[in-house]
């Protein structure tokens, strides 16, 4: 393999794979660079066409060379002009799709914080001199930049500053801001999204050994400097996609950072001057320079300077000229360019096609600040104009192209950032550079021709001037349309390159100005991101908290499964060994109506409100009456959104005259606080009530069944445990097992039963002295859902679904007639919540008493079923097997519900409806005579 | 990511906060002497201007305070407004 | 990729405004279009123009990640989805447009005891209504989609998933020049950049619509402009029970076929699909706040990423191309309004909130029939402004797959 590397270029060897075939490179290069120091020219072969493509730019512009790392992880859609050659790299040409890894990603993500009150994006010449005036004043200082290492364009085209090399004069910068403790300089971060209020977000690509492999960056900035540079303009000619026509600078670039030639005998188009100093860098690095074609007819005072001396001496100028033709080698490369102009049209020998249409100011990040883009007509391009943030833009970012000038941009534009930002930045140096002066650039987009089909205006999704014209032929005006129907400037580069061209090239086609036409909106991310990085550590048990009880390390120890709740874990049922779901479900239930049972309550939302006003706080909030509670007594009570649908429910206890204690659902418990806490700022101030989460303060045991008394007399011998002294709704302090607590005595499953509240740091100290008695059985979730079931009491979120009202659910009862308003009254008088058809909860008896109802089935009325569409009468909403009962049953929301008690009803499950009995919604122990055990 | 002016804690991330919708919308003195159509407005129907917009925010994460703030719905940029 | 279908050598022309016209439809996204088209075809009514404020469909309906479903709850939903979703079948044909629809199946996700039981009950309440739906288990769920995370360990495990075969997915932008070139080709005027700055209301009754282009008078006003619905409403005095928000959406690069289906998720919030070129398509849930900006916020761009993550552990490399969000019109019960109002001959069609694209035929049928008969066409009936008085909601949060 022929080696394209420069003499004297050395440094470690690194051995790489690509597209079978092993290379070697230098550490440095990035896989692009390699590649062409190995002569290898057609990278990737396009995915529709066929057609080789090869290297085009030199960094995040690149529009051709796609890769698929296959190792060390399989990695799809990266630029070979950003990968960073490492050894043991193994990748392929990518003309089509990537790949995604079949196997888990190993590597970490990270995410970071930082504020600061300058961000300077871009470390080149700009970049550099805005971040060290800045930093000068003492002001917090980042400076991010997407390459490995500082300079921005200095390494490309080794230009000194102040005497000295332009890469020695970035490490000088970088040095000086190494000892500024409020600078931070992020290399290989690249800032890829600009949101409002000077929010940016960048990613860092870490190096090796680092605790993860991306970061995310989220900036909160002050001020916001952009030096971004411009990327260079690509021209629209026949076979201007073969391998071999390259950007002019990117050529360069390869030339003086990489010491690679990316041919041996090239041909120059160009509309300006930038692309003589490539051709001067490439010519004396020993590139023979066949012609210069330059668009500019005035280009001769040029032409003269250049046949006097330099590397270029000798080379000729072919002013007003244009490329119409590449002809290839076997390989599809660049053998030869065609040129004419006012000489006629010659074919002049080359293996490179060096181009350089002009520039484009990087706008990308200032356009999603919110900023507006002006076209300039002098620079042919869009550049920024008015700001929309604090943010500045500074070099060849808003169209200054000479190193002097973006230095003493940079300068002046850092000052200026870091004094809107409140710092005084003493005097600064402006560093020195070459001054030049240039000719005006010409403007060319598009070289005419009769035939289009090769004039690539996006080369990863081949779309041609011929395919934009039959868009703007089929009566499309907008650059959005042409961009939708050619999907020009959605491949991997997002435009980056050609999107300018494609607007100047639809401009031309319908005959309006590029400036009026505008351009594609420009759209985070500046540079494709991964999903990995923007997910961090948000993954797995991180993605979202868990949260678990005091006894949640019993739980797991004594074989529970888990169900989530929210964000809770909690106890599902205990299988012993042996036991399926059903036959462990049905033994807790049965041990419950039977015996003894205890549950880890703790999860239940519990809110201390207090204050004079807590009593008449809550009658507002709930349906029922809350301020008639009595001190040492609890009351089961309902909320309801303002529309009258039932929100949450819970129980009240009032532990003194200004103090509540309110129980809320598990899921519901954040959204109780935030409801109560946002009527009591917004709507009603003047109350003095103080509302606070305790719901981990506390663990809950709650102990049910017949033999539940027996069992807290014996843990807690000072409490008088009798129903009389003890009635059922109201609670008492108490010492159960030698743990002060809050005992209440409420049932959700209908048996006699005592809530027991401790410290939740004594929580597994109770649960292991009830536990301990050797009577109770622990239960779990889906136990105390059958039992309440049983009971006909509805599970808010399982039962209701945010359109049913207390009176749906069969709990006249629990609103007040009283009250004048409660939140959510007003509504329940609406036509369509005073129906008699709405939606009632009743219990339902299949016929077949094993069969268990799935959750969710309809009810209809018919034992056959009509063709669709079939108005259902509702729907079961909790189905389970009955150990009490001895059979199955089911709760069911149904239209008239309370009118069809004992009315056959009919549930399809796909074969015959199956048919069901109707009944009231308790179905256990309706006189509630077990209550007081 | 906004960010959002706390009257209490200073500007924060959008992320700390609960929106609340349009501001300045009273809980009806008498709820049962509307008609259905007036109580029908207070329940479902609020501004939705493009331009300036009175709103209610709480700081969730922070000090959980309501507030109202005034912000132009078409630029996002928040004007100051003090009170809760 | 030239793996684009050819598309029609003339799409639409731009006339110049006439002064006047039988019906004026406010909005030429997916719904102004399709209601044109319908209004041409089944009703007759030509003599239309549809005025879009910027380039053709270039709000939502550019915008939309084109997922395509009818397995809504409740039966008003059902009813216009599932016509709707009768319509996209022959769609294709109907336009002579390839719309590249593809029913690829959705699977909705459940992560939890109460999301297998609301999924199972819209499985039941589906088939009730003849739309296809079937309850699957995790390791059906596979099958399905193998790439999906169902392993029990995960933080939200896939506990089962609703499956319905006939959704799918179709190329929004076809869609929309589809049926702007068949209305185009009955004589309906699209006209671009002229913005509907007024609604001219005399005794009640919607005369004109105002333009930067001059007054267009109106035998019928037809709102069909999402986000910005409430701002033309309010110029002829109608006030609508509206909130608008930002959605944001983003693609990936494209990629070796992975994914075979669509996937949508509650709990862990996301929804993905590839496209027919190979980029993952995904979306998440609303900004929280009202914006009429086209763009949010970039939590909420991470946090659906972390989810994606969370299902598809394979994507982890994948990269994300482009973001965007567009303006959705969100309503109480996160179901349309669509009909007459207060003003007479003044339609609305609104309120879709992430929802709209799907339904763009079946709405597009339904609001040509009520705006030519003046009547709620019965699919739309349910879906009137007086809902909210009556207290009559459809209440599809549960369905809408974003937490509004």
């Amino acid at each position: 393999m022929t080696s394209r590397r420069r003499e004297g270029v050395a440094g470690e060897t690194l051995r790489f794979r690509y597209d079978g075939r092993d290379y070697e490179g230098l550490r440095g290069d990035t896989l692009a660079a390699a590649l062409l120091a190995n002569g290898v020219r057609a990278v990737v072969r396009s995915g529709g066409l066929g057609r080789p493509r090869g290297i085009y730019a030199s960094w995040t512009e690149e529009p051709n060379a796609l890769v698929q790392i296959e190792e060390p992880f399989p990695e799809p859609m990266l630029q070979a002009t950003t990968v960073e050659l490492y050894d043991g790299l193994v990748a392929t040409g990518l003309g089509g799709r990537g790949r995604l890894a079949d196997r888990p990603d190993p590597a970490r993500y990270d995410a970071v914080h930082a504020h600061c009150d300058v961000l300077v994006v871009g470390a080149g010449p700009a970049g550099l001199a805005a971040a060290t005036a800045a930093a000068a004043s003492g002001a917090r200082v980042i400076l991010a930049d997407d390459r490995p290492a500082a300079g921005g364009c200095l390494p490309d085209t080794g230009e000194t500053v102040d005497g000295v090399s332009g890469t020695t004069w970035a490490a000088g910068m970088l040095a000086e801001l190494a000892g500024r403790p409020e600078a931070r300089v992020l290399p290989r971060t690249t800032v890829f999204g600009y949101y409002d209020d000077n929010y940016l977000v960048a990613v860092e690509r870490r190096e090796e050994g680092a605790a993860s492999r991306e970061r995310i960056w989220r900036i909160r900035a002050r001020r916001v400097v952009l030096a971004t540079g411009a990327h260079e303009r690509p021209i629209a000619f026949a076979g201007n996609d073969r391998p071999g026509v390259m950007l002019a600078g990117a050529a360069r670039a390869y030339a003086n950072r990489y010491g690679v030639l990316a041919g041996r005998r090239a041909v120059v188009f160009t509309t300006g001057d930038g692309a003589y100093d490539a051709a001067r860098d490439l010519a004396a690095a020993g590139v023979e320079i066949a012609a210069v074609a330059d668009v500019r007819r005035d280009a001769h005072a040029l032409d003269e300077a250049l046949a006097v001396a330099g590397p270029l001496a000798g080379t000729e100028v072919l002013t007003g000229h244009v490329v119409t033709g590449v002809g290839s080698a076997p390989d599809g490369s660049v053998a030869s360019v065609t040129v004419s102009g006012p000489s006629g049209e010659r074919e002049i020998e080359a293996d490179l096609l060096l181009v350089s249409g002009g520039w484009n100011p990087v706008v990308h990040l200032f356009s999603q600040s919110g900023g507006a883009l002006r076209f300039d007509e002098e620079l042919h391009a869009f550049v920024p104009g008015e700001a929309a943030q604090a943010v500045e833009v500074a070099g060849a970012a808003r169209g200054v192209y000479t190193l002097a000038g973006c230095l003493e941009d940079g300068v002046a534009t850092g000052t200026r950032a870091a004094e809107a930002a409140g710092f005084r930045v003493p005097p600064h140096p402006v560093p020195a550079a070459e001054r030049v002066t240039a000719l005006p650039s010409g403007r060319l987009w598009l070289v005419p021709a009769d035939d289009y089909e090769t004039h690539f205006v996006d080369l990863q999704r081949e779309v041609t001037v011929a395919d934009v014209m039959r868009a703007t032929g089929a009566g499309l005006r907008s650059v959005e349309h042409v961009k939708r129907y050619t999907t020009a400037g959605t491949a991997h580069d997002q435009g980056k390159l050609f999107g300018v061209l494609t607007s100047a090239v639809v401009a031309h086609a319908t005959g309006v100005e590029i400036g009026d036409l505008g351009t594609t909106t420009f759209r985070a991310p500046y540079a494709p991101v991964s999903f990995a990085a923007l997910a961090g550590r948000d993954r797995g048990m991180l993605h979202d908290p868990v949260r678990v009880t005091s006894l949640h390390g019993w739980h797991a120890a004594h074989g529970a499964l888990f169900e989530n709740v929210g964000q809770w874990k909690r106890p599902w049922y205990y299988p012993r060994p042996g036991e399926d779901m059903e036959t462990a479900v049905l033994r807790e239930c049965r041990a419950v109506r039977e015996g003894a049972g205890a549950m880890d309550a703790s999860t239940l939302g519990k809110i201390d409100v207090q204050g004079p006003d807590a009593a008449e706080f809550l009658d507002r909030l709930y349906t029922n009456m809350m301020s008639t509670l009595k001190v040492g007594a609890i009351r089961y009570g309902v909320m309801c959104r303002a529309d009258g649908m039932v929100f949450d429910d819970g129980t009240v206890m009032r532990l003194a005259e200004d103090r509540f204690l309110a129980t809320t659902t598990t899921g519901n418990a954040a959204a109780v606080l935030d409801w109560m806490e946002e009527w009591l700022q917004t709507e009603w101030p003047s109350l003095r009530v103080y509302c606070t989460s305790v719901t981990e303060h506390w663990a809950t045991v709650a102990l049910a069944g017949p033999r539940s008394r027996e069992v807290l007399a014996g843990l807690a011998p000072g409490l008088a445990v009798d129903a009389a002294s003890f009635p059922f709704m109201t609670w008492r302090d108490a010492e159960v097992a030698g743990i002060p607590a809050r005992v209440c005595r409420i049932s959700f499953s209908g048996e006699l039963a005592y809530e027991i509240n401790v410290n939740a740091w004594d929580g597994l100290a109770l649960w292991e002295a009830v536990v301990g008695t050797g009577v109770v059985t622990p239960y779990g979730t889906e136990t105390m859902h059958v039992l309440r079931a049983e009971k006909g009491y509805p599970i808010i979120g399982q039962d209701t679904d945010g359109t049913v009202t207390p009176a749906d659910l069969g709990m006249d009862w629990v609103v007040s007639k009283k009250k004048a308003d409660f939140v959510g009254k007003r509504s329940h008088a609406r036509a369509d919540t005073s129906r008699p058809d709405r939606k009632h909860l009743v219990g339902l008896l299949p016929e077949d008493p094993g069969l268990l109802l799935p959750e969710g089935a309809h009810l209809v009325a018919t034992s056959r079923l009509p063709e669709p569409p079939v108005r259902a009468l509702g729907h079961v909403t909790s189905s389970y097997r009955s150990a009490a009962l001895g059979r199955t049953f089911a709760l069911a929301l149904v239209s008239g519900g309370r009118e069809r008690i004992g009315e056959r009803l009919y549930v399809p499950l796909g074969g015959d409806p199956v048919p069901v009995t109707v009944t009231h919604h308790v179905l256990y122990d309706p006189e509630g005579a077990r209550r007081d055990g | 990511m906004l960010l959002i002016p706390c009257p209490w804690c200073g500007p924060r991330d959008e992320a700390e906060f609960h929106y609340g919708g349009q501001a300045h919308v009273a809980y009806p003195a008498d709820p049962a002497a509307l008609s259905d159509e007036e109580w029908a407005r207070y329940l479902f129907f609020r501004d939705n201007p493009k331009g300036r917009f009175a709103e209610r925010w709480s700081h969730t994460a922070g000090c959980r305070r309501w507030f109202t703030l005034t912000r132009d719905t078409a630029t996002g940029v928040f004007e100051s407004e003090a009170g809760a | 990729m030239r793996d684009v279908p050819p598309q029609p050598e003339r799409l639409w022309t731009s006339p110049e405004p006439k002064r006047s016209y039988d019906v004026v439809i406010v909005g030429a996204g997916g719904h102004g279009l399709a209601t044109a088209y319908y209004l041409a075809k089944n009703h007759g009514v030509t003599d239309v123009a549809v005025l879009e404020r910027g380039w053709l469909a270039g709000g939502n309906m550019a915008r939309n990640t084109t997922i395509i479903r009818s397995n809504y709850l409740w039966d008003e939903s059902a009813g216009i989805y599932e016509h709707a979703l009768k319509l996209w079948e022959g769609l294709e044909e109907d336009l002579g447009y390839p719309l590249l629809f593809s029913q690829r199946g959705v699977l909705n996700l459940a992560h939890s005891l109460q999301d297998v039981r609301d999924g199972v009950r819209r499985v039941h309440a589906n088939r009730l209504n003849g739309v296809d739906a079937e309850w699957l288990g995790p390791e059906e769920v596979k099958e399905v989609c193998p790439i999906v995370d169902v392993s029990p360990g995960v933080r939200y495990p896939v506990l089962g998933a609703t499956y319905q075969p006939r959704a799918g997915i179709a190329k929004h932008d076809y869609v929309a020049w589809g049926y702007a070139r068949a209305a185009a080709a009955m004589g309906v005027h699209l006209i671009e950049n002229c913005e509907v700055t007024g609604v001219e209301v005399v005794d009640g009754r919607a005369v004109a619509v105002h333009t930067p282009l001059g007054r267009i008078a109106a035998g019928k006003v037809a709102l069909a402009a999402a986000g910005h619905t409430s701002v033309v409403a309010e110029t002829a005095g109608v006030r609508l029970p509206l909130q608008t928000h930002p959605l944001q959406a983003l693609v990936s690069e494209l990629l070796e076929p992975v994914h075979p289906t669509v996937v949508m998720s509650n709990a862990v919030h996301v929804y993905v699909s590839q496209a027919h070129k190979g980029e993952l398509v995904m979306g998440a849930g609303i900004d929280a706040y009202n914006s009429y900006r086209q763009r949010g916020a970039f939590h909420v761009i991470e946090r659906q990423m972390s989810a994606a993550l969370e299902l598809f552990p394979v994507f982890a490399r994948a990269h994300v191309l482009r973001t965007w969000a567009g303006i959705v019109d969100v309503s109480p019960d996160a179901s349309p309004i669509v009909g007459l109002t207060p003003v007479e001959d003044l339609y609305v069609n609104c309120g879709w909130g992430t929802g709209g694209f799907k339904a763009t035929p079946g709405v597009g049928w339904c609001y040509a029939h009520t705006i030519a008969h003046g009547e709620p066409h019965p699919l739309a009936a349910p879906f009137s402004l007086e809902r909210f008085t009556t207290g009559a909601l459809v209440d599809e949060h549960g369905a809408a797959a974003v937490a509004h």
